[in-house]
């Protein structure tokens, strides 16, 4: 893999000391349906969207390379007046609407309001007003003594963003995910206990179809954690928990989808019991392959591949990081047991690729059975170098690079990364920064 | 953030950190093992530490610490329900297990008397149950302390713990009489617990969730300091403080140090008369 690293323009560059503005940790990144636009969210409430050069012959060397296309305030801080909250800005998930005409658009959505977002470029002007001269101002009438057409002359380009619908007041809890339809008409958005199905038009109403809110408060045990319609199925959705179970739903059944179509639960492994066993196996991202016949869950230690066919057991575990099972205690206590890493499959679904500690991510070959670690930091990522394989021992032989487990660095941590959804190219967000990582070697999918 | 060598992540600053060395292979393991009486296991695999503390200490150790985690909410921004939830199915599975060891009536004897204040449960929220507070019953938790938030005032609720932990033995006497007959209640107790903790995390109103946990202080519930909260509606903490004390769960009379409470009620009729 070789690398472009790439910040966001109004990022300042973080000085030797590596200053982490809060603002501008990157919590989402998410590719658009044809992998030309890149988009990130940040803390902030802030939106960045990456536009991927055209090829040209000119300048070879900047083909693909990811520029700033356009930044945006997707949402601000609010205060919830009744319950005496303030409600984050932080942009949770972005997702991309199927392009339908010259536009794009994008939902955006924090812990409460999602957001539709209508990105249009305007590269012309019309001149030659009547009325009006060029500033704009009025004309003296007298001095008009013809009539003109007004004429559409190019202008520099310029992307406007405009927020096209506001979804709010559809969640009491946390949004941890929103997706799209494949009808690209509706989305859904879940919070920790419920899933709201909208209408991408009707922004004051929207179905609760599926709701695990006990009756009784006390009675709580398990929570949503991920949600996604399924690829090509316009009536299939799924959903993650807290226990780590995957339950997937058929609109088409009933209104209100408590009662799941398919459960698929691993049995609890007895000889790795622990306290902590059921927090380790909460599902922190779920993700549908694009064939539509897999699925993809990220739990602490672990990525699974589940077939949509076999509810007993995933098809094919792969181990992240398991040296971190002996600390799972200290990890309990500094809260990094309950990061939530996301997963990602490339465009032929046979690669599977999630973040870790370090700024280490992890790729896993489906077919070789290969897997490799990666660094993403700027020590190691000069433009255009080649990314060395990491390794992190667990004592035993240490080979030199080797990174032990007890210098593994818990604050650098891979939540969200995001595959083009053709070609070998990646984003990683490693807090404050971006990283987009291109194959040039091996740019067809195999 | 430079990466350091034995423990290169940060705790928690609001957690105390107790010294559990090898906790994690302790856990990990899932061993149990039956050491009743405080017996360490000493393996010995660092040479200079200190011996291994035992399986029912560890395990104390984490149920410390999640009580903790569960108690500190941020300020400003809800609590993070899955993380929530998580942290008690995780306290709820460590007390089952306490139960059906037995250990969970020997910690009440041994908490009697003088405790380290390493401890940071407070006792009252993991004990009481708005039933039992009608009934008048006291049920004491793993230890007779309350929560200390400040540092300066470690010297002042010294003195009040010592002072709470006489009065608290005769009434442990009977209390674990009354456990030891009922366990299963002893259970309901401590779901009752972390139900308020849920009932508050619903309500979203973190600083209820601190009223529920805080020491007493007499002098916040000075009428003349509530009525002004009550005006000016400077301070939010105030009004939510109010909304929780005058809901029934809270009009208990004979929680240790909680005797105020009782002057609060009173307050709380007169206030929400006029």
């Amino acid at each position: 893999m070789q690398a472009s690293p790439h910040c966001p323009a109004n990022v300042p560059q973080p000085s030797s000391e590596e200053v982490t503005s809060g603002a501008d940790i990157i919590s989402t990144v998410e590719f658009n349906h044809t992998g030309e636009l890149l988009a990130t969210g940040d803390k902030g409430g802030r939106v960045v969207i990456f536009q991927r050069e055209p090829e040209s012959k000119n300048e070879p060397y900047n083909q693909g390379e990811y520029n700033v296309y356009s930044t945006f305030q997707s949402h601000e801080p609010e205060f919830d007046y009744l319950k005496s909250l303030e409600i984050e800005e932080k942009i949770n998930k972005i997702k991309w609407l199927p392009q339908q005409n010259a536009a794009h658009s994008l939902l955006s959505t924090n812990d409460k309001t999602i957001k539709l977002w209508k990105i249009t470029e305007r590269d012309k002007r019309p001149e030659g007003y009547n009325l009006k001269d060029e500033e704009g101002k009025l004309k003296d009438l007298s001095t008009v003594t013809s009539l003109q057409v007004p004429v559409l002359k190019p202008m520099d380009l310029m992307v406007e963003v405009t927020p096209r619908r506001i979804f709010a007041n559809g969640h009491t809890y946390h949004v941890n995910s929103i997706s799209v339809n494949s009808d690209c008409e509706t989305y859904m958005s879940a919070d920790d206990l419920r899933i709201n199905l909208w209408h991408l038009a009707i922004t004051d109403r929207s179905f609760n179809i599926v709701d695990i809110k006990p009756a009784n408060m006390e009675d709580l045990t398990e929570v949503i954690t991920a949600s996604e319609f399924h690829p090509h199925h316009c009536n299939l959705f799924v959903y993650s928990s807290s226990k780590g179970s995957l339950r997937l739903c058929d609109m088409r059944a009933s209104a209100l989808c408590d009662k799941h179509s398919k459960l698929y639960e691993e049995p609890e492994d007895p000889s790795n019991r622990s306290f902590f066993s059921e927090i380790i196996s909460s599902v922190s991202d779920v993700k549908f392959s694009h064939s539509g016949r897999y699925m993809l869950t990220r739990d602490y230690l672990t990525v699974k591949v589940w077939d949509l066919n076999m509810e007993t057991k995933p098809v094919e575990t792969y181990q992240v990081h398991d040296y971190l099972r002996s600390k799972l205690c200290s990890l309990y206590e500094n809260d990094c047991i309950f990061d939530k890493f996301e997963c990602a499959w490339n465009g032929s679904d046979s690669v599977i690729m999630t973040g870790a500690y370090n700024n280490f991510f992890r790729m896993f070959d489906r077919n070789t059975k290969r897997d490799v670690t990666l660094e993403a930091s700027r020590e190691s990522s000069k433009p255009r170098a080649i990314l060395k394989p990491r390794r992190v021992c667990v004592g035993g032989k240490r080979r030199k690079d080797d990174i032990s487990v007890d210098s593994l660095d818990f604050t650098k941590k891979i939540l969200h990364t995001a595959w083009h959804p053709t070609e070998n190219i990646i984003a990683i967000a490693a807090t404050n920064n971006l990283y987009i990582f291109q194959d040039k070697v091996n740019s067809e999918m195999h | 953030m430079p990466s350091l060598g034995p423990s290169p992540y940060v705790p928690d600053p609001c957690c105390t950190t107790l010294a559990f060395y090898n906790l994690d292979t302790m856990f990990v393991r899932g061993l149990k093992r039956k050491c009743f009486d405080g017996e360490e296991d000493v393996e010995g695999t660092l040479a200079g530490i200190k011996a291994i503390p035992s399986y029912n200490l560890q395990r104390q150790s984490l149920l410390d610490m999640s009580l903790v985690k569960l108690q500190l909410c941020h300020m400003l921004v809800e609590p993070n329900l899955c993380r929530s939830v998580l942290i008690a199915n995780t306290v709820r599975q460590i007390q089952e297990e306490m139960t059906q060891d037995g250990t969970w009536q020997m910690i009440s004897t041994q908490s009697t008397g003088q405790t380290s204040l390493d401890r940071l449960v407070s006792t009252d929220i993991l004990c009481r149950s708005s039933r039992e507070q009608a009934e008048g019953k006291h049920v004491p938790g793993y230890g007779t302390l309350s929560k200390d938030f400040e540092g300066d005032e470690g010297q002042d609720s010294s003195e009040t713990m010592s002072t709470a932990s006489s009065v608290q033995a005769p009434r442990n006497l009977q209390g674990n009489v009354w456990e030891m007959e009922n366990p299963q209640e002893n259970k309901g107790n401590f779901q009752k617990s972390l139900d308020q903790i849920f009932e508050t995390l619903e309500n979203k109103s973190p600083n209820s969730v601190e009223d529920l946990f805080s020491e007493v202080d007499n002098s916040y519930y000075d009428l003349d300091t509530m009525l002004t909260g009550m005006m000016s509606n400077t301070k939010m903490g105030h009004c939510d403080g109010l909304e929780t004390f005058s809901s029934p769960t809270n009009t208990a009379s004979n929680s240790n140090c909680k005797s105020d409470l009782n002057e609060l009620d009173h307050i709380v009729e007169i206030l929400v008369e006029s």
